[in-house]
C-alpha cells in the first residue's frame, strides 16, 4: 500500500503528540508528598469546634469593642476594604435576625433583638463547599478543620455558592493595599482566590489556641475537641441549650451558640 | 474548504470587521481585569456570580440546538432537516465555545484553570460539566465537519462516524442536566433547590436553541440566498412552541410550589424579582419584560397562521430568545443570591467593563459561527452547481 505523504504527515504529528503526553505522564517529575507530622507541642483534637455564650458575648460588647475581630484580621493579615460589597471578613458581628434567618419570631426576647452575634466559619463536618470544589483547593483536614489552598484556588467561586453561611470571602481585588500594617508571620493572599476562617490552624500547630479566643476578655469563647467527653467544650454543651446556624441543611456545623 | 471562508463579498468582510471590533473592545475590558481583578465587574461578595456565569448557562441551552435537528434527521430519517443539521451543529460548536469563555472570563485565576484536570475531583460538578461540554463541542465539530467534508468531495460521509452521530445524540442532554445540577445541588440556596431545575434547563433550551436557528436560517435566506426548506422552518417551529409552553409552565409551578406552601424562603427569590423585596426593585422591569414576551411569544407561536408567517415567526423567536436569555440568565443567577444567607439583599448590576467582556465573548462566538456557516454554505453552493452542471451534461 502507498502511503501519501499527507497520511505520512498525519501519522507523524498524532505519533509524535502520543509520545510526548505518554512520556509526560510516565515521568512526571515529582517528589512523593510527604504526610505532615505534628510537632509535639501542637494541639491535636478528633473535631475542632466552638462555643459562644450569647449573653456573656452580648454584654460584654460594648466593652470589649470586638476585640476577636480585630486580633483575628490584624493576625492574619486580612485587609480592610471600605466598599462593602468587595469586604473581606473571617470573623464578624451582624444582629441575631440575619443570623438566625430560619427563626423567625416577632416576639424575640429582648436580650437577642437586633443584637449583634458573633459570625465565623461553622467548620462544618459535612462542608458544601468542599464537596463542589472542583480542584481540592478547599479540603477538610482530620481535626475537622475545614482548609483553604490559596495556591491551587482558582477562584471560581463555587464554594461561596454552596456555603450556606455566607463565611466564605473572595479576593476581589489586590488586598495587600488595604493592609495596615503586614505581619510578616501569615502569608498575605492574591487577588482572584477565596479565603475564609481556618481555625487558626497555624497556631495549633504550635501549641496555642485561636486569637479569637485567648483575646476575648470575657472567656465568651470556648474552644475544644468536641468529641473528647472530657474536654471543656463538650461538658458544657452537655450542660447547657445551644442551638446552631441552619442545622436542617444537614451540613453539622462545627461552632454552637448558648443560648 | 477553509478557503471558503477567504472569500467573500465586501458585506461580508464588514460584517467579520464588525465582530472583531467588538472582539478588541472586549479584549481590552479583559486586560484591565486581568491587571485589576474581578473587582472590575458589579459582583460582590454577597451576590458572587453575575452576568458571565448567566451568559454561560443561557448558552449551554443554545447548544441544544444541534440535537433538536440531528436527532429527527438521523434517528427518525427527517429528510427536511438534511440542509440545516449543518447550521444545529456549528450553532452548537459557536455556543459551547462561549460557554468556554465565560467560565475563563469569570475565574479569579485563570492560569489556573487546569488544576481542574491536574486534580480531577469526582466530587464537583464542575468537574463533570468540563467534561461534557468539552466533550460536547468536540462531538459537534467532528460530526458537523467530516459530513460537510465528504459533501465537499461529493461522496456520504465515512461509516465510522455514525457511532460518534449517535453518541452526539445522547450527550445532548447531559450538558443541560449537568450544568442544572452544579445549581439545584446546593444547600441553602431556595431558589435553585429544586428537582423542577433540570427539567426546566432542558425545556428552556429547547425552545431557545432552535428559536435561534430559524431566526438565523430566515436570515441566511434574505443574506446569503440559502433556503432551508419550509418544510424544515415549519417543523421546527412547532418543537420551539411545545418546548417553550413547557418551559413557561414549569416557571409557574414553581411559583405555585413556592406561594400555596407559603414558606418565606422559597417565596422570597420570586417575590425580589417580580415585585421587590425590602425596598429592593432593580430587576423587575426586566423580569416582566421577560414574561411579557414570552406571552407574545407564545400568542403568535400557537396560532397556525402567525406560526407559518415568515416575519411573525421571526419577531415570536426573537421574544423566545430574549424572553429565555433574560429568565435564565438574569432571573437565575440574581433570583439564587438574593436574598442572601442573612435575608439581607445586596443588588447587583453588571459594570461598563463587566458588559465589555460579555458583548467580547459573544462577538467571538458569532466570528466563530459565521466562518462556520460561511464555509458550510459555500461547500452547499458549489455542490448544488455540481449537481446542475452534471444534469446539463
Amino acid at each position: 500500500m502507498e502511503i501519501k505523504r499527507r497520511d505520512f504527515l498525519k501519522i507523524l504529528g498524532l505519533g509524535l503528540v502520543g509520545s510526548i503526553t505518554s512520556a509526560n505522564f510516565l515521568f512526571r517529575r515529582e517528589v512523593k508528598a510527604q504526610s505532615y507530622i505534628a510537632p509535639p507541642e501542637a494541639l491535636k483534637a478528633k473535631r475542632w469546634g466552638m462555643v459562644i455564650d450569647i449573653k456573656k458575648c452580648v454584654n460584654a460588647q460594648p466593652d470589649c469593642k470586638l476585640k476577636c475581630v480585630e486580633v483575628c484580621h490584624k493576625l492574619h493579615n486580612v485587609p480592610s476594604i471600605p466598599d462593602k460589597k468587595k469586604e473581606i471578613k473571617w470573623i464578624w458581628e451582624d444582629e441575631y435576625e440575619h443570623v438566625f434567618p430560619e427563626q423567625p419570631n416577632e416576639f424575640v426576647a429582648k436580650i437577642y433583638a437586633h443584637k449583634p452575634f458573633i459570625l465565623l466559619c461553622n467548620q462544618c463536618a459535612n462542608p458544601p463547599c468542599v464537596r463542589v470544589c472542583p480542584t481540592q483547593a478547599t479540603f477538610k483536614r482530620e481535626d475537622g478543620i475545614v482548609m483553604m489552598d490559596y495556591h491551587r484556588c482558582i477562584g471560581c467561586r463555587f464554594c461561596m455558592a454552596a456555603c450556606p453561611f455566607g463565611a466564605r470571602s473572595f479576593n476581589w481585588v489586590d488586598p495587600r493595599p488595604y493592609l495596615a500594617k503586614v505581619n510578616p508571620e501569615y502569608p498575605t493572599r492574591t487577588k482572584g482566590v477565596v479565603e475564609k476562617c481556618t481555625f487558626c490552624y497555624e497556631r495549633l500547630a504550635v501549641g496555642k489556641i485561636p486569637a479569637c479566643v485567648e483575646s476575648c476578655p470575657d472567656k465568651a469563647l470556648i474552644f475544644g475537641d468536641l468529641e473528647d467527653e472530657h474536654s471543656e467544650i463538650s461538658k458544657i454543651l452537655k450542660e447547657r441549650f445551644s442551638i446552631r446556624r441552619k442545622a436542617e441543611l444537614g451540613t453539622d456545623p462545627s461552632v454552637f451558640y448558648l443560648i | 474548504m477553509i478557503e471558503k471562508a477567504l472569500r467573500g463579498s465586501a458585506k461580508y468582510w464588514l460584517w467579520v470587521c464588525f465582530l472583531l471590533s467588538w472582539v478588541l473592545i472586549g479584549f481590552i475590558c479583559y486586560l484591565y481585569q486581568l491587571k485589576v481583578g474581578l473587582g472590575i465587574t458589579g459582583m460582590s461578595r454577597d451576590v458572587s456570580w453575575g452576568f458571565y456565569i448567566a451568559n454561560f448557562t443561557f448558552l449551554v441551552g443554545v447548544a441544544a440546538s444541534a440535537v433538536m435537528v440531528v436527532l429527527p434527521y438521523y434517528w427518525h430519517n427527517y429528510k427536511e432537516f438534511g440542509k440545516i443539521t449543518i447550521l444545529g451543529e456549528f450553532l452548537a460548536v459557536a455556543s459551547v465555545a462561549m460557554c468556554v469563555l465565560f467560565i475563563l472570563v469569570d475565574l479569579g485565576q485563570p492560569m489556573r484553570v487546569f488544576n481542574v484536570l491536574r486534580y480531577p475531583t469526582l466530587n464537583s460538578i464542575m468537574f463533570y460539566d468540563v467534561v461534557v461540554l468539552n466533550g460536547y463541542l468536540l462531538l459537534n465539530l467532528l460530526c458537523g465537519w467530516t459530513v460537510l467534508h465528504a459533501e465537499y468531495k461529493g461522496t456520504k460521509y465515512p461509516s465510522w462516524l455514525k457511532p460518534f452521530i449517535y453518541l452526539a445524540i445522547v450527550w445532548a442532554p447531559s450538558i443541560h442536566i449537568v450544568t442544572a445540577f452544579l445549581y439545584q445541588g446546593l444547600p441553602g440556596r431556595h431558589f435553585w433547590l429544586t428537582a423542577i431545575m433540570a427539567p426546566r434547563f432542558l425545556a428552556s433550551a429547547f425552545s431557545s436553541g432552535p428559536a435561534l436557528i430559524i431566526i438565523l436560517a430566515l436570515l441566511l435566506k434574505k443574506v446569503a440566498n440559502f433556503d432551508a426548506g419550509k418544510k424544515a422552518i415549519e417543523t421546527l417551529s412547532k418543537i420551539v412552541t411545545y418546548a417553550f409552553i413547557v418551559n413557561v409552565l414549569f416557571f409557574l409551578f414553581e411559583v405555585f410550589t413556592a406561594f400555596y406552601s407559603g414558606i418565606p424562603g422559597h417565596k422570597a427569590p420570586i417575590q425580589y424579582l417580580f415585585a421587590g423585596l425590602h425596598g429592593h426593585a432593580e430587576w423587575v422591569p426586566t423580569m416582566w419584560l421577560s414574561y411579557i414576551l414570552a406571552a407574545i411569544a407564545i400568542i403568535l407561536l400557537v396560532v397556525p397562521s402567525t406560526r407559518k408567517n415568515e416575519t411573525t415567526l421571526a419577531i415570536a423567536c426573537i421574544a423566545v430568545f430574549l424572553s429565555c436569555w433574560i429568565d435564565k440568565g438574569i432571573g437565575l443567577i440574581t433570583g439564587g443570591y438574593t436574598p442572601t444567607p442573612f435575608e439581607t439583599i445586596t443588588p447587583y448590576r453588571p459594570t461598563l467593563p463587566e458588559i465589555g467582556i460579555t458583548l467580547g465573548v459573544w462577538a467571538v462566538g458569532f466570528l466563530i459561527l459565521t466562518i462556520l456557516y460561511k464555509i458550510a454554505l459555500g461547500v452547499k453552493e458549489s455542490h448544488e452547481l455540481v449537481v446542475k452542471m452534471k444534469e446539463e451534461v
